[in-house]
């Protein structure tokens, strides 16, 4: 596996430094146990302020939360002393309703769920209703909710990039990420009609065929999107403020980061080489030849090289299915899951029952339950489903990546600045939609 | 890189010879090969598994109440397991009132790619209690506290047992329990009409604001309503 190398070695801190940002220096002794010391700190710059603490609260409606995230803070002088996070201010009950729906009908609620990432909760959800039904998808399939995760990707980084841009302080790869992130919308509008909430897939197969001239739009993208990669790069990654606000914050080491859980960039950030895609592989994945970025810090730039890289892998993964996209059927040839053709369910007996019992009814899985993951581009998605052989689940249960890396926060932010905590979360890359559920 | 940076790679403890992982073809419903953490649990643990079985290719043990955190501890800690990623912490109940509510516990060990589901039975009119896993996975902080929050499983031992997703002051039950209607208790005017009467001021725990020393701050009337314990839908 490809590390990415670190480029910019700078050591930011504002403790220490003098009036004229340059570090303080203090002369070294060696004491008696052999110990080099400084023979005397240095000064504090900062007033005494008798342990008075402040109260800050940050949100829900802040735009730097991301969403509707409340943090309570609280500061000795400007250091965050306490962080007490607070959420559920978007809770819906998506797996309450999960469990009065058929199968077919819970792939809406998932595009709602972690929203910029519909395609890829589309396509996680019917492999998990997949795997409950036992049903072998068709290789054309495969292939094509391989596009779609790579696709949703891409979208997910790009507004992450932008939106912690904006909260960074540069504004101008805010609009490159999101013209380059249109591009795929339209690309997916004209795949399924949707934009937003695509609603992609079905159990057994997918919501449409690709259209005639979307191949050609695709190895347009894969073609120009790198170039933009490179652009956002070369005016962030060695920009000094962006280097100095995100250096050596809210570091989490290899040990600390699989015991909080943290998965997907925040994990390989960190130095955990885990993906699931690369080790509990789906959708034939093992196949695509592809990289799997893995940071050194675990600090907030780490995070942001790992996304960086993430792009330009997911590209190539783009490209190679551009390449294998076999003909043949999208949908799998068994009219209990899969519904018939419209003008067959019109003139042939036999369909118009399939499409009745569907409908009505709905497919009904074997007992059993299955938990299946993908990695989203915020971590291990996973869908766990329980069936008790009628046509809706008795438990849908959504493993969201962001609530587990989100609940990490007051272990990353504690004994930073406040300013940090912006950047710290937007390092997190949240989705509250996932988070409340 | 610095010297006392050691990496987690995933499959690192099967060795250079171990096949490649690959997307699982043609699961069968029931049966399969069995994760071989769960013979070690046996010969461990004795009498402590209830039950095992292969569903859909994943292993599902069933333990005992008392054991369970005995057991998850040891997968955490034991060099030939290292479950040391917990995935999820969740619970089912069935439609079936009949059968009882489990607890589940989705563990992965990344060095020898394995994952085992771990499961606990409560029994209908039994006691709710079951041990936290937070001293083990800092990750089963909020996974626990929303399993409680919607299903009102105690973890005993966790630090902060409080509601997540739903506000702390919130007493119309545990929502993904089968017994709550899927519309909440109250008819929509209600809940409307809670909603208005609502006092956001006191969305701040006393809590929140005494650690702050903010507390002796705060206008009169306000301290008053937080003293007399006063909080939002009462």
């Amino acid at each position: 596996m490809a590390t990415t190398k670190r480029t910019v070695e700078v050591s930011l801190s504002t403790t220490g430094l003098d009036a004229h940002g340059k570090p303080q220096r203090v002369p070294l002794v060696v004491d008696e146990s052999g110990q080099t010391v400084a023979l005397e700190a240095p000064p504090s710059m900062e007033p005494d302020l008798n342990g008075e603490h402040m109260l800050i609260n940050i949100g829900p409606q802040h735009p730097a939360t991301h969403g509707v995230l409340r943090l309570v803070l609280e500061l000795d002088g400007e250091t965050v002393v306490r962080c007490i996070p607070h959420i559920g201010y978007l809770h819906c009950g998506f797996e309450k309703i999960g469990e009065y729906r058929q199968y077919n009908q819970i792939i809406p609620w998932t595009d709602r769920e972690d929203y910029l990432n519909s395609p890829g909760n589309n396509v996680a959800f019917a492999l998990g209703a997949e795997r409950l039904f036992g049903i072998e998808i068709t290789e054309r399939c495969k292939v094509l909710r391989v596009m779609a995760c790579e696709m949703s990707r891409i979208i997910s980084h790009l507004v992450w990039l932008g939106t912690t841009c904006i909260d960074i302080g540069a504004f101008t790869p805010f609009l490159w990420a999101f013209q380059q992130r249109e591009k795929i919308y339209e690309m997916l509008e004209s795949w399924i009609g949707a934009r937003l909430t695509t609603t992609l897939t079905r159990v057994g197969g997918m919501g449409a065929d690709i259209p005639d001239d979307f191949v050609s739009k695709l190895s347009a993208f894969v073609n120009t999107f790198p170039k933009v990669v490179d652009e956002i790069d070369r005016v962030v990654t060695r920009n000094g403020i962006w280097v100095g606000r995100t250096v050596g914050l809210g570091v989490m080491s290899p040990e600390e980061a699989t015991n909080f859980g943290l998965s997907g960039p925040m994990g390989r950030a960190s130095g955990v080489a885990f993906d699931v895609r690369k080790d509990f592989p789906y959708l034939d994945y093992e196949t695509y030849d592809f990289d799997v970025p893995v940071g050194t810090n675990g600090d907030v730039y780490d995070r942001f090289l790992v996304r960086m890289e993430e792009l330009r892998q997911s590209t190539r993964i783009l490209a190679q299915t551009i390449k294998r996209l076999p003909d043949g059927p999208v949908n799998v040839d068994d009219h209990r899951v899969i519904l018939p053709p419209k003008s067959r369910a019109t003139s042939d007996m036999e369909s118009m029952i399939h499409h009745f019992k569907q409908v009505m009814e709905g497919p009904r899985p074997p007992i059993g339950e299955a938990y299946v993951a993908v990695e989203s581009p915020k971590g291990e998605k996973g869908y766990y489903m329980v069936s008790d052989g009628s046509s809706k689940p008795v438990r849908w249960r959504i493993r969201p990546p962001s609530f587990v890396n989100l609940s990490a926060i007051p272990a990353m932010v504690e004994g930073h600045l406040l300013s940090d905590v912006i950047a710290i979360n937007a390092s997190i890359d949240i989705v509250m939609g996932e988070i409340d559920r | 890189m610095s010297a006392s940076f050691s990496p987690v790679i995933a499959g690192s403890a099967l060795g250079p010879n171990a096949p490649a992982p690959a997307t699982p073809r043609n699961v069968p419903n029931r049966g399969g090969a069995m994760n071989p953490t769960v013979d070690a649990i046996r010969a461990r643990f004795s009498g402590a598994v209830q039950r095992a079985d292969v569903v859909w290719g994943e292993t599902t043990i069933v333990v005992d109440r008392a054991r369970v955190h005995d057991i998850i501890l040891w997968l955490h800690d034991d060099p030939s397991q290292s479950y040391n990623y917990l995935s999820d912490v969740t619970a089912v109940e069935f439609r079936d009132l009949e059968q009882p509510l489990e607890v589940v516990w989705h563990l992965r060990s990344l060095p020898y790619r394995r994952f085992l589901r771990v499961k606990v039975l409560i029994e209908k009119g039994s006691s709710m209690d079951v041990p936290s896993v937070w001293d083990i996975y800092k990750a089963a902080d909020w996974l626990e506290r929303e399993c409680y929050d919607m299903f009102g499983i105690t973890f005993s031992g966790h630090p902060d047992l409080r509601r997540l997703l739903m506000w702390e002051q919130y007493k119309e039950g545990y929502p993904l329990r089968k017994d709550f209607p899927l519309r909440g208790r109250f008819s929509r005017s209600e809940q409307l009409r809670q909603a208005l009467a609502a006092n956001p001021e006191a969305r701040y725990s006393k809590e929140e604001l005494s650690i702050a020393d903010a507390f002796e701050d705060l206008p009169v009337d306000m301290r008053r309503r937080l003293d007399t314990g006063e909080r939002t839908g009462e």
